[in-house]
């Protein structure tokens, strides 16, 4: 009797402070799930890898390998802000997108296209990388030109193509606007007024949040080998085989070993040659080398390569399958990364390959998607608003069709 | 430009330094260095300021001799004996921790995966006839290993097309006593492992590196006779290895010691190379297009691209037609990369006592060209190329050289003071305090499902502690087999790939946390 009336109070209390909460943006203060809140008062990210050790602590290896450094320690506020910034479309020029309308949630932190959609509408340089696991980066961008988040975020948001905004006008927007005050006060104690750094600080607070450690693929790691099938065992054999090399550029824990490769990729039909990396180094040897990216969440994130080229995992396999430089136009010199081969891998391999690939599927910690943010813009933008409204109609008149159908 | 070009550029410039050096140099005896007595070099690795080598400081620095058994083996776990016409990846399955598997001689066409950790495969040689890993040019890789203390004996393997064993990330590894013949890329190749031993291996026919040694540290090669390969051993992107008593015959080059670029571990030094025997590694490169060794001119007795500190010792370096030793940085190598993380320069070269006879003898232009610049000719020992800072060399009136002249005297004569970089203890896995185990797996997995209060996927663990107030088992008892208990819940997934403790101590951290 006791514990039931204790539950009802509980209930009680749960569903009023859900409430309050929504109406006047108070910033959670405890820290995203997989984060320990700290005496400190900040959250430190937990995980079973801190079991292990890894060669010069780079983070690099097999299966029970320890993770590399990563950022965390930002409070739960300062997390928080950080989600509502994310998905609010005023920090574009024209209110129209938000960061999360390029990293959407259910995509896999990207779009679902081959080059992302900016304010002009037209299409940007290259195709939206995921933001899963990037709290364990320390390159951004397709072509490593940035090396913070809080960096990054500059990118996107004052380019012309992208949210094209100004940082004058993005930091009007947000002093202008109450709630905004209140709620980067509680992110910023000490802090007098907003500032910019900490809008690029409260995005990297939220983006270092987004960790996927627990998937299939990390049972089978941390010892429970039940966890794959036969099948997606042969998978991970070919992909850590010395024939395909996957592996070596793709390293588990994280499945990238963060670092440039030049491989070769096709463009796009009508697409120029993309420089990549070497724009950012200036030296030739990285022409045509782009960031290796994390296969984690990799069946949630087509089109894949930098130029979004392939739709579907498969042909991504096969692109190196096709052997050393038989995508390279004619008129280019690409020094390949030694390990593009040529492996001659069987089409059973290569589909092994991609089953296998769908065990790094985890996105248990998938944050919420505010309800309303500050501005009162549509949540991550208008369109996206939209789609929702449409799917929850289909819904409603599949409800009242098996409905009618019942009657 | 052709290489003719380049000659002729070389010897403006060889005449006019020549002009200077003989208008100023007096012909002087040479410096003569004994080498059977003096300073013994000390090398670069303290392993008490090692945090992954733990317990160490106690322990005199002086070994008798090198520590062939990398790992604590004295806790006997079962024998799993596989017979010709049985699969020894079944045997590794049903093994625990501990365990050994017993191969007895046979053919075996099958991939052997092991992902645990303290696992033996030890094949049994009776009257000379052994087990038989063969991949009918079919199958990717003969072994791959991921767990530590891992054992590999006594197996001939041949015709796969990846590499013959392949370590990922396991430490304390011992590769021994293989017969490896034919298979594709490497045929040893330990990878981002730390405190291994390969040796008495014979590794040949192998496009790439006979054994490879990638991205690791403190590793013993010893022993191993290799042949008939692009590369014989080699030390890339490691830290305190060394190699001795290898013998290293018709490869297209014999012993290297490398900084890859591009590689996420950025760095190779603290390499001793002594006691091999290196002769006559002329074998035309038949590595794979685009690879680094394919660069590699046939003739290369031993080979070091941008690593340091590397030692080179009382070797046998003969017969090989390019250059005894060849040291270059990452400029002047063919088809290399560049990496801004990287230093391209070899520092710290140490080269003392060598028994160098009839290298170079037939060598590539670009050899010539230097050895020009200096005004000498015929047969090369000793080709630097490129920037090197603090290196040195005794005894070097012994050989035909360029590129060293102006490297100091070394002030020791010997590395007789270290016997070995392995540990004194094997690289111990984590000790993690019950009360932090219960804490990460509260927070890496059960958070997933369940916030403190509100829903999630799972209810809220407010309400769990309610329900289970003192009961700690009763969690983990549930979450080990649990079954449907709320209508408008999802089923919990099974938990029970997690270990009994691990459970108990996720339960009471459960009952514990109060936000």
């Amino acid at each position: 009797m006791k514990v039931l009336s204790f539950l009802l109070l509980f209930f009680a209390g749960v569903s009023l402070t859900a409430e309050t909460k929504s109406e006047s943006f108070v910033l959670k203060d405890n820290c995203p799930p997989s984060f320990e809140l700290t005496k400190q008062g900040i959250c430190r990210l937990v995980t079973q890898y801190q079991f292990y050790t890894s060669v010069q602590g780079r983070g690099l290896g097999g299966t029970r390998t320890a993770l590399p450094p990563h950022r965390d320690g930002f409070t739960p506020e300062q997390i928080d802000l950080g989600r509502y910034l994310f998905f609010d479309p005023v920090l574009s020029k024209d209110g129209t997108i938000s960061c999360a309308s390029c990293h959407q949630p259910d995509k896999g932190f990207s779009d679902a296209r081959d080059r992302s959609i900016g304010i002009t509408g037209k299409k940007v340089a290259r195709s939206a990388p995921t933001l899963w696991n990037v709290a364990f980066l320390d390159k951004f961008f397709w072509d490593a030109r940035a090396a913070t988040l809080e960096q990054q975020a500059q990118g996107p948001l004052f380019d012309a193509m992208e949210m094209g905004n100004t940082p004058e006008q993005l930091l009007a927007t947000l002093r202008n606007n109450p709630d905004y005050q209140v709620m980067f006060a509680q992110a910023y104690p000490k802090a007098s007024d907003i500032e910019l750094g900490m809008v690029y600080r409260a995005l990297a607070a939220f983006q270092t949040s987004l960790i996927s450690l627990n998937s299939r693929y990390d049972r089978y790691a941390h010892g429970y080998h039940q966890a794959l099938s036969q099948r997606e065992i042969a998978g991970l054999n070919v992909f850590r085989s010395f024939v395909a090399r996957c592996a070596e550029c793709h390293q588990p824990p994280l499945f990238t070993n963060n670092q440039i490769a030049v491989i070769g990729t096709p463009e796009p039909e009508g697409r120029p040659f993309d420089m990549g990396a070497e724009n950012t180094y200036h030296v030739s040897q990285l022409k045509g080398g782009f960031k290796v990216p994390t296969l984690r969440n990799i069946v949630k994130s087509a089109p894949y390569m930098h130029s979004g080229r392939y739709n579907k995992l498969i042909d991504t396999v096969k692109f190196y399958n096709d052997g050393r430089g038989n995508a390279v136009p004619e008129d280019q010199e690409l020094l390949l990364h030694w390990h593009i081969a040529e492996p001659n891998l069987t089409d059973e391999e290569m589909q092994l390959i991609v089953e296998f690939l769908a065990t790094l599927t985890d996105e248990s910690l998938t944050p919420q998607i505010p309800k309303h943010v500050p501005s009162g813009l549509a949540p991550i933008d208008q369109a996206y608003q939209q789609s929702i409204n449409n799917k929850q109609i289909t819904t409603n008149d599949n409800n009242k069709a098996t409905e009618q159908h019942g009657d | 430009m052709s290489s003719g070009k380049i000659v002729a550029a070389l010897l403006v410039v060889a005449a006019f330094v020549g002009g200077s050096y003989y208008g100023s140099v007096q012909v002087a005896a040479p410096v003569i260095t004994n080498s059977s007595e003096g300073a013994s070099y000390g090398g670069g690795y303290e392993q008490s300021s090692d945090s992954d080598a733990s317990g160490q400081e106690a322990k005199p620095s002086k070994q008798v001799r090198y520590k062939s058994q990398v790992a604590d083996r004295s806790i006997a776990g079962q024998t799993h004996v596989v017979n010709d016409g049985e699969s020894i990846m079944a045997a590794v399955q049903n093994a625990q921790p501990g365990d050994t598997i017993q191969v007895m001689p046979g053919r075996y066409h099958e991939t052997v995966y092991i992902d645990k950790d303290n696992i033996s495969i030890i094949g049994v040689i009776e009257q000379g006839k052994r087990a038989v890993l063969d991949g009918k040019k079919q199958l990717n890789d003969a072994i791959l290993y991921s767990g530590n203390n891992f054992i590999v004996e006594n197996l001939e393997i041949t015709n796969y097309k990846g590499n013959a064993i392949m370590g990922q990330a396991g430490n304390n590894f011992e590769i021994r006593n293989n017969l490896i013949v034919d298979t594709g890329v490497y045929g040893i190749f330990p990878q981002l492992g730390k405190n291994g031993v390969v040796e008495y291996n014979i590794v040949s026919g192998i496009e790439d590196a006979a054994i490879y040694v990638g991205m690791s540290d403190n590793i013993h090669v010893a022993h191993n006779d290799v042949f008939d390969s692009v590369a014989g051993i080699e030390i890339e992107n490691s830290r305190h290895a060394i190699v001795e008593n290898n013998n290293v015959h018709n490869n297209t080059g014999g012993i290297l010691a490398f900084i890859t670029p591009g590689l996420p571990i950025k760095t190779t030094f603290d390499v001793i190379i002594r006691n091999n025997f290196i002769v006559g590694n002329n074998h035309k490169n038949f590595g794979a297009p685009g690879s680094t060794v394919s660069g590699i001119p046939a003739g290369t007795g031993i080979l070091i691209m941008a690593a340091d500190d590397v030692v080179v010792e009382d070797n046998i370096i003969a017969n090989n037609k390019t250059a005894g030793i060849l040291i270059t940085d990452h400029d002047n190598a063919p088809n290399t990369t560049i990496d801004p993380e990287s230093d391209p320069k070899p520092d710290r070269v140490m080269i003392l006592d060598n028994v160098m006879y009839n290298n170079g003898y037939d060598s590539i232009d670009e050899v010539k060209a230097l050895l020009l610049t200096e005004f000498k000719q015929g047969n090369a020992d000793i080709i630097r190329v490129g920037a090197s800072e603090d290196s040195c060399i005794i005894n070097r009136h012994r050989y035909t050289s360029a590129g060293v002249n102006k490297w100091q005297e070394c002030a020791f004569t010997n590395t007789d003071e270290l016997l070995s970089y392995l540990l004194d203890e094997p690289v111990a896995p984590r000790v993690i305090d019950p009360a932090e185990r219960g804490s990460v797996v509260y927070n890496g997995i059960c958070a997933g499902c369940h916030t403190y209060t509100g829903r999630m996927i799972g209810p809220p663990v407010q309400i769990i502690q309610a329900l289970y107030m003192d009961n700690p088992q009763g969690i983990a008892d549930y979450i080990a087999n649990p079954s449907k208990k709320r209508e408008d819940y999802p089923e919990m997934p099974p938990q029970n790939y997690l270990d009994e403790k691990t459970r108990l101590a996720a339960a009471k951290h459960m009952l514990s946390v109060t936000r």
